[in-house]
């Protein structure tokens, strides 16, 4: 049996001015054929125009485990967010 | 559907009071309708299940392209070939997109390809019948599509992220595929009576596996109920089946045709059409691999691998030696 081509993370940016975003993965021998394959799997219908791919043993990744050491301390500071803030109704602009 | 029968690996759906811990709280995010994602916690049970249902509905989108592939050289216009052959490649890209969704699970590519193979896991009982006339291609996309896209919208809310998202672009794609298909029936429904005739033939043909598609009846499945507990089965066989079966009807009237069903008929009650008996012995037989095709796929799906191989070995060998040349460069 041969070598399984390695896997690849594929990122797409879109027409709008976004940024690149995750849409799947796919197999390749290399990063030029992982870029073309990306072409034909992820954006035959004007998806996108510009392609990152990356080796999926290259990403690292937040533990599910450790999601409320790392993100709970955001939730009891909620003057984070402008609407903390009441503003008079007089007040413009701000 | 394109995922028949997945066994859950259960002999009944688990109780509340048999679950440990982490399960009742799995179960809890479940019913809370948060994602699963690749790492959390889950009981290898939805594991293994996932990765059959998966698996089972991306070997459907690959073996799904060789009944349509056989009418790529045979179509009747350029223009019908050509929107035929972006049907096909978007059916491939539909089973990558789906491998990719199981392999999150833990299960490699090289494994599900090879199960495939040796005939371990199942794919859908309709691609087993030909495509014995351009007609087929239109009844196709109409019925076999219509009755994809009628289990797959479901799908786009199931529990399991990959496999939801994986569901989200098939669905904006397979709309195309119905629409493809029914346009080549209204054209042949507008044509000569010898076209006409062909399309009801190949109506009459694959009405029945269409409505075999959805699977076996709800009463007493076991595993569906328990898929149903874990959202990867959003809607049960019986009821994805009427609902195609009163879209369909209407569409079948307008084209002219006549649907192959003398119990066929509207019930003002219900509010539905009541429909006929199905051969379960025949969905049964094609499952097991007794239908007119089962052979011939895997001959052609096993041989388009094999003399494929030297293309994806040359590709590795070729990787290699330029990261090789790359290294010494540097």
């Amino acid at each position: 049996m041969s070598d399984e081509w390695p896997l690849w993370e594929v990122f797409i940016r879109s027409q709008h001015g976004l940024a690149h975003k995750h849409v799947g993965s796919l197999h390749a021998p290399d990063a030029k054929m992982a870029v073309r394959n990306a072409r034909d799997v992820y954006t035959r219908r004007n998806e996108g125009i510009s392609i990152w791919v990356a080796r999926s043993s290259d990403i690292h990744a937040s533990s599910p485990g450790d999601r409320a050491a790392l993100f709970e301390p955001s939730n009891d500071k909620v003057y984070r967010h402008p609407t903390f803030f009441p503003m008079p109704e007089e007040v413009k602009h701000i | 559907m394109y995922a028949q029968m997945v066994e859950t690996g259960l002999k009944q759906v688990q109780d509340v009071a048999d679950m440990t811990p982490e399960e009742r709280a799995f179960q809890a995010r479940i019913d809370a309708d948060v994602k699963v994602e690749p790492k959390d916690w889950m009981p290898e049970a939805y594991r293994r299940t996932l990765i059959r249902q998966i698996q089972q509905h991306a070997h459907s989108e690959i073996v799904g392209m060789l009944p349509e592939g056989n009418w790529i050289t045979r179509a009747p216009s350029l223009q019908r070939k050509a929107i035929l052959m972006a049907k096909v490649q978007d059916e491939a890209g539909h089973g990558l997109y789906l491998y990719c969704a199981a392999e999150t699970l833990g299960v490699s590519r090289d494994q599900m390809i090879g199960d495939l193979h040796a005939g371990k896991v199942k794919y859908s009982s309709i691609f087993n019948y030909p495509t014995l006339t351009w007609a087929d291609i239109g009844t196709v996309g109409w019925l076999v599509d219509g009755a994809a896209i009628m289990n797959q919208i479901p799908l786009c809310r199931c529990s399991f992220g990959p496999y939801a998202r994986a569901m989200i672009r098939v669905c904006k794609e397979e709309s195309f595929h119905q629409r493809q298909g029914f346009d080549i029936m209204m054209t042949l429904c507008r044509g000569t009576p010898e076209q006409k005739a062909m399309a009801q033939d190949a109506l009459d043909r694959w009405w029945w596996p269409s409505l075999m598609m959805f699977g076996p009846p709800d009463a007493a499945s076991v595993h569906s109920a328990q898929s149903a507990r874990w959202k990867i089965k959003l809607l049960s066989n019986d009821e994805l089946r009427q609902r195609f079966v009163d879209q369909t009807v209407p569409q079948a009237e307008y084209l002219g045709l006549a649907i192959p069903d003398d119990k066929l008929a509207w019930n003002d009650e219900r509010g539905h059409y009541d429909f006929g008996e199905i051969d379960w012995q025949e969905f049964h037989d094609v499952l097991k691999g007794h239908g007119p095709c089962n052979r011939d796929r895997m001959r052609t799906r096993v041989k388009a691998w094999e003399d494929g191989a030297w293309v994806r070995d040359a590709a590795v060998a070729y990787a290699k030696k330029q990261a090789a040349r790359e290294q010494a460069v540097a």
